[in-house]
């Protein structure tokens, strides 16, 4: 690695993509799926910030990128658990296999 | 290598390791440590990038909001000891063969382009700089974006509180 951190900090993020992308593939639990979900929007983030401090060091668009995905992402989360929970509620279970009414 | 590259590796390694037992743990209380594990190892890493405010922002909103958030909601709707069941052993393979191909489709492409990286300049940012730039209402200010997130953790809330009210007889026509 001659020419600086970008190339390992970009691998990182993207082994941290595919891994939740495994996990969003094997997981039938809606809340451990939501996880995976997390897992992803943080390698983007990384990116985003990694581009803006290695390659365009003069401007903080990368920043103001990441800063929109965290608050996206907070307020995905809040409704994708109010949705789990109420589901819940209705099925006595999180499981994606049980909730089939609207599938067909 | 020097001691700054070792402890980027050791932070990669923090990451993925805390990812991959995150997404095959069996248990999901577990599952949701190793998760909280990778999420402060992200934020070290954006403090080695010495962005020290996304970090921040990392450990306040992730750490504290959205881990505690799941966690409480495995405490509501399952026993945190139970084991979930294992996928099969067809589903890991296909899974597992696809996570593959996209990583090393994607880590040939990275490794290969010149990223044109210029070491000269120096990455400075405060947090005064942001909170100017953010607020700003010139050509490259965020105002509007700014605005329409505030509108939509708004709709955000009263959207999570009318899906998860409890509906009874009386207020069933909301």
């Amino acid at each position: 690695m001659s020419q600086g951190p970008l190339i390992p900090i970009l691998l990182v993020s993207t082994g941290l993509f595919f891994i939740g992308m495994y996990g969003l593939f094997t997981r039938r639990n809606m809340i451990t799926m939501l996880m995976a979900i997390e897992l992803m929007l943080n390698s983007v983030n990384i990116n985003f910030v990694a581009f803006n401090k290695y390659l365009f060091p003069e401007k903080l668009n990368g920043l103001f990128f990441s800063l929109f995905i965290i608050t996206i992402a907070a307020a995905e989360a809040a409704v994708a658990i109010a949705i789990i929970i109420n589901l819940y509620r209705s099925h006595q279970s999180i499981d994606v296999d049980d909730a089939t009414e609207m599938k067909y | 290598m020097d001691i700054s590259t070792i402890i980027l590796y050791a932070i990669a390694a923090c990451i993925l390791g805390a990812g991959i037992l995150a997404v095959t743990s069996t248990k999901i209380f577990r599952a949701a440590i190793y998760l909280l594990f990778s999420l402060v190892s992200i934020a070290a890493l954006y403090f080695w990038m010495q962005v020290e405010f996304i970090a921040a922002i990392q450990i306040v909103v992730y750490v504290g909001g959205i881990v505690v958030l799941i966690i409480f909601s495995i405490f509501l709707t399952q026993q945190s000891g139970k084991e979930m069941a294992k996928p099969s052993a067809g589903k890991i393979l296909a899974s597992l063969g696809a996570a593959l191909f996209g990583f090393l489709f994607t880590a040939n492409i990275i490794t290969h382009y010149s990223w044109g990286e210029n070491p000269g300049r120096i990455f400075t940012v405060t947090v005064d700089q942001i909170g100017r730039e953010m607020l700003s209402t010139t050509e490259h200010g965020y105002i509007l974006p700014f605005e329409v997130i505030s509108m939509l953790l708004l709709a955000a809330m009263i959207g999570c509180i009318v899906i998860a009210l409890k509906r009874t007889e009386k207020t069933l026509d909301i």
